[in-house]
């Protein structure tokens, strides 16, 4: 089996976000690091491997930093790392992005499944994984909490996909694309081989003609959506109203009171 | 000169710290307050090659550099003292101590399942009438035919409860002169008849941490279980002393750190006098020690870890690096509970058990005192390090990471 | 390309999702300034001419109803295929649909087979210079973002629940349904819907109007037995901080936060939370928040509208009976 995990680098989850004047986005001296939704693919991927052999490539379209989500997802166990990219692809939207990544899967040739996280951290679109799989006429299998099974020679997969009111079993046939949520593993630590093998391995990067992605479908060109403005959230201005009465009693009657004037119960 | 440390000690320095924050921050506090033991934190150390971290794999290790070690226990002490008080009494004094003086056969008798976390290992030198004056062990070893007889009390040992070898100095010969020749050290294993230990309760830190005595009753040792030659044993004990010294200096460093985030942290949200504590000076003055020391920590135990990798004698950085952080991680303690105000005097806020646990590293594996007579020593040119018969073997990656001896 | 405005009504079990009014709302909006309809999109296996004049209620002007075995389940390739089809006919200004998970891979789906941009999850529009300008949160909310899509049509936007208000129903408006048919044969779709397990029990947070949270000062499973009791008398969904998450005393379903859902409801009791940074990116945007907990440094209270400082085990029980006093 073959199975490709896509994956990004973002800020840590705890970054001081801000932006300036000029919309350039920044994160202090936050390290960044493989987007944490992606370690549960990762690990889906690992364990689909040890159940049923086969190789595990970790794909990230991304500029230099992006060999930092690449190195950790090897240092957990992933077998081989392919980095995608040109100056080109920057200012891309998920219509851009989306079409590189299924370009780069496409050249790979033989994946079995490819693996999303639900989400990056950063723009938290939920969208790429969804328009790959179309794009390469695959089913779609996202906010996958459980891989119920897998027949790899008869290429099938069965999943529970978590949605709001409860899991839908679904059943697709192999090569298929699968988003994880939280709750499919726990992702596993780096172990020391896995970071001597990161540390260690040259990280090939493949360029926009490689892949056989047209330079006017990549990045700001190829983009449909532009984000003209980013900014702070306002803050709100204030403390909360504490409410202290005399009792407990007291105290909650008043909070009724001010919540039933705010019409919220 | 190159300061930037490898991805290698990136990543571990990560992965410790991940696994020190989702297994072992949750928890610890209860653990603390109780002064108990949770085995699973030794078992999931052990169980992730932690243990083994800077043991070669041929012997069982996971066969990163000393480097890695020190930043591992950074990490470790970062979230609590007692996870890297085990890395000091196990990697640092027991098993760094059997890579550096054991044969081949000690090794992998004893080396071997340390480094795999299959048996832990601990150091028994203090005795109830002796710490820094370690000539003055009364504990003895008689030999007869093949064996020695250990006799004699071991206090303040890490571990003693749960270990299952120790390193055991005594006196072979106790009227040598000078006294010090009279030390031999061995390994003792939990199992032989007349090794009883316990726990010691009531300490000021390190509560989450087993700290005991153990007690030897005639306890007949093998001749291949001892370390090194009738005699040797004072010089093993010092040069276990500078790989175990070099964790705590690591590990003071991690807690500086814990001092200054936990300070900056609540710099920021508690508000007096219509602003943010962060913005009044007194503040800023406490902050900005902080700042410094932990730059300064970490200078000191990544040089002596450096000299470590290039199998260079580092007996007196590690000493410089111990005494400076350990000293430093209590007054950034003191100083975090300070601008923690009421809140930091309590258990609610993590700054005080920094505090009770920074002392404990002023007092052990030689006082800060003894650290303040080595340096003046070497520095009026009193005290020269000779070559020792076995040198901390210089990191070699190729050693220490393929598996088959290919002599 | 016409002026008029799309939305896709999310049904499940005959229920329509109470996002998709929300979009039919903001839709009505956008079809009155630029002078077109509003036509919804309704698709499932059957009985749906409820839903479909309920649409018509909140403001649609067309309703194109499918209704066909296939479409029985929500299955994004054969919704997705209808929908395209429906919207090259009709070649809408704009394609709304709310940013439930359904919505939430229709919408890149489609974006990909039309070519265009679909803007995820926004919580502002607003029409400038023959655009839809969107707002939506970057960074967990750290940071906002506007974003537009100049020059491809349709511009798709999915809405974040709550974000936009319910329109009030009227009876008394008049639209159009139009029956369609699928676009693809079953034999023709690749995946097979072969079963749901309902969640137990409970309120759906993301549709929950009112949520009661637990965090780490609810000390254990059983402490969550007062929260529950809270939300009953509150019909409310119960959510979680990710520390009671983590230590198991409620499953990851509950989780509100960077890690876990978003929620946007009229009113968020936090009970012995401390309101990290991480949490408070999960619910900052609901209406009213109010704080139970014993520190009263806690964070939440910044962020909180109101607030208790007291042991919520004793608070808890206090707000529930005196609610059903006087909720009765």
């Amino acid at each position: 089996m073959h199975i490709v995990v896509c994956t990004k680098h973002t800020p840590d989850t705890e970054a001081k976000m801000s932006v300036d004047g000029a919309g350039n986005i920044s994160w202090g001296e936050s390290p960044l690091i493989i987007n944490p939704w992606d370690e549960y693919a990762v690990e889906e991927a690992l364990l689909l491997r040890e159940k049923y052999d086969g190789k595990v490539t970790v794909v990230s379209v991304g500029p230099e930093e992006a060999v930092e989500a690449l190195k950790h997802a090897i240092a957990m166990g992933c077998d081989e790392a392919i980095r995608v990219w040109d100056d080109a692809c920057q200012g891309a939207d998920t219509l851009a992005t989306s079409y590189v990544l299924a370009r780069t899967i496409e050249k790979i040739g033989d994946a079995d499944l490819i693996l999303f996280g639900k989400s990056a951290i950063d723009a938290q679109t939920w969208q790429t994984g969804a328009a790959v799989a179309r794009r390469l006429g695959m089913p779609a299998l996202m906010y996958t909490i459980k891989i119920a099974e897998l027949d790899p020679d008869g290429k099938t997969i069965t999943v529970e996909r978590l949605l709001e009111e409860g899991r839908q079993i679904v059943t697709a046939p192999l090569p298929a694309v699968v988003g994880t949520t939280k709750g499919i593993n726990e992702p596993r630590y780096t172990s020391f081989i896995g970071i001597r093998k990161a540390a260690k391995m040259a990280y090939p990067l493949w360029s926009l003609d490689e892949v056989g992605a047209e330079i006017e479908r990549v990045g700001a060109a190829g983009a449909a959506v532009r984000w003209p403005q980013v900014f702070m959230p306002p803050v709100r201005e204030g403390e909360a109203e504490i409410i202290a009465g005399e009792t407990i009693e007291e105290s909650v009657s008043l909070l009724i009171d001010r919540l039933m004037e705010e019409k919220v119960i | 000169m190159d300061f930037s440390l490898t991805d290698e000690h990136e990543m571990t320095a990560r992965m410790v710290r991940d696994f020190a924050e989702r297994e072992v921050a949750p928890v610890i506090k209860e653990y603390d307050r109780a002064q108990r033991v949770n085995p699973d934190f030794l078992a999931r150390m052990a169980a992730l090659g932690i243990l083994g971290i800077c043991i070669p794999a041929r012997y069982g290790g996971a066969g990163m550099d000393y480097i890695c070690l020190g930043v591992a226990c950074e990490e470790l002490e970062r979230i609590d003292t007692s996870l890297r008080v085990v890395m000091s009494v196990h990697v640092g004094l027991n098993s760094l101590g059997l890579l550096q003086w054991g044969t081949e056969a000690q090794k992998q008798r004893w080396l071997v399942p340390q480094a795999r976390g299959e048996r832990y290992a601990a150091y028994a030198l203090t005795e109830p009438g002796a710490g820094s004056d370690v000539v003055a062990i009364t504990a003895t070893a008689r030999r007869e035919k093949d064996v020695y007889i250990l006799n004699g009390e071991k206090m303040w040992i890490s571990l003693a409860n749960v270990a299952h070898n120790f390193l055991v100095f005594a006196k072979t010969d106790p009227r040598a002169e000078p006294p010090h020749r009279g030390i031999t050290a061995f390994v003792v294993e939990r199992e032989m008849a007349g090794v009883t230990t316990g726990d010691i309760h009531g300490k000021l830190g390190v509560r989450a941490g087993s700290t005991g005595w153990i007690s030897m009753d005639d306890v007949e040792v093998p001749v291949e279980n001892r370390i090194g030659e009738e005699g040797e044993g004072f010089k093993i004990a010092m040069s276990c002393l500078d790989n175990g010294r070099y964790t705590v200096a690591a590990g003071a460093t991690g807690l500086i750190r814990a001092c200054l985030e936990a300070s900056l942290s609540y710099a920021q949200e508690r508000h007096t006098f219509g602003r943010p504590i962060g913005q009044h000076q007194l503040i800023q003055q406490m902050i900005a020690y902080m700042a410094r020391d932990y730059d300064m920590a970490r200078l000191l135990y990544l040089r002596a870890g450096w000299l470590k990798n290039l199998g260079r004698r580092n007996t007196r950085e590690t000493s410089m690096a111990k005494w400076f952080a350990t000293e430093a991680s209590f007054t950034a303690a003191s100083n975090a509970v300070q601008i923690h105000g009421a809140y930091g005097y309590s258990d609610e806020y993590d700054v005080e058990r920094y505090l009770r646990n920074a002392k404990g590293a002023c007092i052990y594996e030689g006082s800060s005192q003894i650290h303040e007579l080595i340096q003046a020593g070497y520095a009026l040119g009193y005290r020269q390090d000779k070559p020792l018969r076995c040198e901390l073997p210089a990191y070699d990656p190729e050693y220490w990471q393929t598996v088959e001896d290919t002599l | 390309m016409s002026n008029d405005i799309f939305v896709w009504i999310e049904q499940f079990n005959g229920q329509a999702a109470s996002v998709s009014w929300e979009a039919v709302g903001m839709a009505r909006q956008l079809a009155d300034a630029m002078r077109g309809k509003v036509v919804a999109c309704l698709f499932g296996g059957e009985g749906l001419e409820p839903l479909a004049q309920e649409a018509i209620a909140y403001g649609a002007d067309v309703v194109q109803l499918a209704e066909d075995t296939t479409l029985a389940n929500f299955r994004v390739g054969p919704y997705t295929e209808l929908l395209a089809r429906l919207i090259r006919e009709g070649d809408p200004f704009a394609v709304l649909i709310g940013a439930t998970f359904r919505g939430r891979e229709l919408g890149p789906a489609l974006a990909v087979d039309l070519e265009t941009g679909c803007i995820a999850d926004c919580t502002e529009m607003t029409l400038e210079d023959g655009n839809i300008v969107a707002t939506r949160p970057i960074y967990a909310g750290k940071l906002m973002c506007k974003c537009v899509i100049p020059e491809h049509r349709p511009q798709i936007l999915t809405n974040r629940v709550r974000a936009f208000p319910r329109p009030e129903p009227d009876a008394t408006r008049n639209g159009e349904i139009v029956r369609v048919e699928p676009a693809l044969a079953e034999e023709e779709i690749a995946v097979k819907v072969t079963g749901f397990q309902a969640t137990e029990g409970g309120v759906s947070l993301a549709d929950a109007g009112v949520i009661v949270s637990g965090g780490r000062g609810v000390g254990g499973p059983e402490g969550f037995e007062p929260i529950h009791q809270l939300a009953e008398v509150l019909g409310a969904a119960v959510g979680a901080s990710r520390a009671a998450v983590d230590a198991g005393w409620i499953p990851y379903e509950h989780q509100v936060g960077q890690t876990g859902k978003t929620v946007s409801p009229d009113l968020y009791i936090a009970c012995g939370i401390s309101g990290a940074i991480q949490h408070q990116a999960g619910m900052r945007t609901s209406k009213v928040i109010v704080a139970i907990n014993k520190d009263p440094e806690a964070p939440i209270f910044k962020l909180a509208h109101y607030g208790i400082v007291g042991d919520l085990f004793k608070v808890v029980p206090v707000l529930t009976e005196s609610l059903k006093a006087r909720l009765a």
